[in-house]
């Protein structure tokens, strides 16, 4: 699996050398015999096919440098990159999906960025949405560069709303409610909004909107049933309650595109990605008739938070040519370069410089995604973090589907996650204990 | 003198399965004993990146399995299919086989062949074309139903009828192979035993109960091990068609345990899975083989 050119798990360091050695002795056919170095870039999906054209700039740029990207599908990435680790076989350095990054701080795979940051003029916090800068944050120390972002915002059938006499998506919770009520009674269409339960992004999304922490105590225990995250059940159980939404799991509405033209729902939170599938899917007569909005929150528009997500660029601990990977995360990080990025394959980019080019600018999409991006909030950094939302999912699954009462229902919730976090408590009750210790003995 | 041949031979003998024992040894039983060890220590995500953070935990990883709620879910999703899918599975590949074998058949290698044809078609694109088949409003299923009469059925989103679905789909794409060696068991039965009977009078029902299924018997026992070996391990099919949803009513127990060890990275608890599994399908190797023998008596 790790691909033909890498060296197995089991070799040896003189094997590995040796293939390097032969690689860069390929490589080298066309220069003039000096020694070219490799990097080993993995990236995923259609990033990783796309990456390979503005790489060769960078080789050009970079004569003495040679990239190597491999490209994996997103569904066995994880595992990939887990198994190439524990193979002690890992790339020089690859796209992690920015959640993952706590993961792989965990195992201490990935390279802490403040050294490389503090010596680059490239690469500066202040040039990216604060929200998703802080989801490459651990414990204070920066793994990622944000490579390309994305988030959740609201698609909305334009005509069906203006039928029902909105003119549009309103900011705040209460009125968003008024607003499906008006659009369920249109008639036409069954429902307002599809909310599907075996997609859990939407119920962490709505817990951040009403100040859920998620989790408490140095995010060593679940906070599922606070006051906050409450709120926001009660608001997703109501929007169900009042059958403005079809309590199904996803996969039980074929198409939602399809169903989406029919006015079976006029409302569905999605992410950059389905602007082209929706222009793509739907019929021309549908153009114009539908459009994005950003989230709306509990307390108005400043609390429609949404979530933190993308992908970023890390460097692993074991590469030794770390130097030369950086100049390629510098590079990747180019304004101009994110923008060439973006053209290519449609992700947003991560720059903010990027987003005053007039091709983004003056795009009304590009525009909602924008204001998105800068109210938008990292899940807790925990590597434990896609578990907790794997329960959470199963939690509203049992709300929704299975009737069970929210109350009870939450408080198991907690009960589930504290004991997923039992591993992290003992870690950090054993930090303070040596902590503590350290300060006894120097006394 | 004698001992000294013997004592040759027995060297010569450990020399010939040597081979095949430290193969055995490397590559099954110091894994299966490291998967042992693993289940009884807490080796998690971040135990891979620094091993000394892993602790001996002793049964802890067996209570927590026992105490969670999906554990039993897993295991009632995997009792239902092993015990509706497996005699549903033989009996279809008795049937198959009858009919293939059949002196009224014409063409029966092609149809060996036909039938023999989802064993060897990949999972996925099997999982794609029935999930087609089980769309609720568009799929041939309930088509099917609504030309019956029948009220049509959410195939894979009604927990009640997913894992049901799952079966007959599981059903369909594997007893071709039990067909082959039920096929191969009728052949090995001596034609002169039916003309016996059959100048004795023997209806074709008493023929079929008194000489094809006695007969049969060695046959019946490792179609059913296997099947239900085979069955105890149900990944595939549920992973592609539901990912154990809807409200885990296809959860199975090698999926949680894929799940524990692969997804969470809770490599003791996964481990833990595995052993307990491994007991119960032991269990049910042992108590098939009681059956077999008593029936036999």
């Amino acid at each position: 699996m790790a691909g033909l050119a890498l060296p197995g798990p089991l070799t040896s360091r003189a094997a590995r050398a040796l293939a390097v050695a032969g690689l860069v002795a390929l490589a080298g056919c066309r220069g003039a015999g000096e020694a070219r170095t490799t990097v080993r870039f993995w990236a995923m999906g259609r990033e990783g096919e796309v990456v390979q054209e503005l790489v060769r700039d960078f080789e050009r740029e970079n004569p003495t440098v040679r990239v190597i990207v491999q490209q994996m599908p997103w569904d066995a990435a994880h595992e990939k990159l887990l198994t190439a680790f524990v193979g002690r076989s890992t790339p020089d350095l690859a796209q992690l999906g920015n959640t993952w990054i706590p993961e792989f701080v965990a195992l201490r795979a990935v390279e802490p960025l403040g050294p490389w940051l503090a010596g680059s003029r490239a690469v500066a916090e202040s040039s990216y949405f604060a929200g998703i800068w802080d989801t490459n944050v651990v414990d204070g120390v920066p793994y990622g560069v944000p490579w390309y972002v994305d988030t959740r915002v609201l698609f909305y059938r334009r005509d069906l709303l203006r039928q029902a006499g909105w003119d549009s998506i309103p900011g705040g919770w209460s009125e968003w409610l008024r607003a499906m009520e008006d659009v369920k009674r249109l008639g036409r269409g069954r429902f307002a909004i599809f909310l599907p339960t075996n997609e859990y992004t939407p119920w962490i999304v709505l817990g951040m909107q009403a100040g859920s922490p998620l989790l408490r105590d140095g995010e060593s225990r679940g906070d599922f049933s606070g006051p906050e995250y409450r709120r926001a059940a009660a608001f997703y159980l109501e929007v169900f309650r009042r059958g403005l939404a079809p309590n199904v799991a996803g996969a039980t509405i074929a198409n939602r595109y399809q169903e989406f033209e029919r006015g079976t729902f006029a409302m569905y939170i999605s992410g950059p990605w389905d602007v082209g599938e929706f222009g793509r899917r739907l019929s021309p007569a549908m153009k114009g008739a539908w459009f994005i909005a950003t989230l709306p929150g509990p307390d108005g528009p400043a609390s429609g938070v949404s979530s933190a997500g993308g992908s970023s660029l890390v460097l692993f601990r074991d590469s030794r040519h770390k130097r030369e990977a950086w100049r390629l995360v510098e590079y990747l990080s180019r304004p101009e370069v994110q923008l060439r990025f973006q053209r290519l394959c449609g992700n947003l980019p991560a720059r903010l410089e990027a987003w005053r080019d007039s091709s983004l600018a003056n795009d009304p999409f590009a525009r909602v995604f924008e204001r998105q991006l800068r109210r938008v909030v990292s899940t807790p950094k925990v590597p434990e973090w896609e578990n907790i939302s794997k329960s959470l999912q199963d939690c509203v699954e049992s709300m929704v589907l299975g009737h069970a009462p929210p109350d009870s229902a939450l408080a198991s919730l907690d009960r589930r996650v504290d004991r997923i976090l039992e591993k992290r408590r003992w870690l950090l009750e054993r930090e303070r204990r040596r902590v503590a210790g350290g300060t006894a003995e120097a006394r | 003198m004698r001992g000294a041949i013997e004592l040759r031979q027995h060297r010569a003998g450990w020399a010939f399965v040597a081979p095949a024992l430290v193969l055995i040894g490397v590559f099954f039983f110091v894994p299966v004993l490291a998967g042992l060890v693993l289940s009884f220590t807490d080796f998690d995500i971040y135990a891979i990146g620094r091993p000394s953070v892993a602790r001996f935990v002793g049964l802890r990883n067996y209570a927590d399995v026992l105490a969670n709620p999906l554990f039993w879910k897993a295991l009632g999703n995997t009792l239902y299919f092993v015990l509706l899918g497996g005699p549903l599975s033989v009996v279809t590949s008795l049937v198959a086989a009858l009919l293939v074998s059949s002196k009224l058949t014409r063409l029966q290698g092609l149809f060996r062949s036909i039938f023999f044809m989802p064993v060897v078609t990949t999972l996925v694109a099997v999982a794609v074309v029935w999930r087609y088949l089980y769309q609720p409003e568009y799929g041939l299923a309930n088509w099917a139903l609504r030309a019956f009469g029948i009220r049509p059925v959410d195939w894979l989103g009604d927990p009640h009828w997913a894992m049901l679905a799952i079966i007959l789909m599981a059903v369909w794409k594997n007893f071709g192979y039990n067909m082959l060696i039920f096929v191969a068991g009728l052949q090995g039965i001596p034609e002169e035993l039916y003309e016996a009977a059959e100048l004795d009078g023997a209806s074709p029902w008493a023929r079929f109960v008194h000489i094809t299924l006695p007969s049969l018997g060695p046959t019946f026992l490792f179609v059913g091990v296997i099947t239900m070996l085979g069955n105890f391990q149900l990944f595939a099919e549920p992973y592609v068609m539901t990912q154990g949803g809807p409200l885990k009513a296809t959860t199975t127990l090698v999926m949680l345990m894929y799940e524990e060890g692969f997804r969470w990275w809770r490599m003791g608890a996964g481990a833990a899975i595995a052993f307990l599994l491994f007991v119960l399908m032991m269990a049910g190797t042992l108590l098939q083989m009681r059956l077999q023998r008593e029936t036999r008596r």
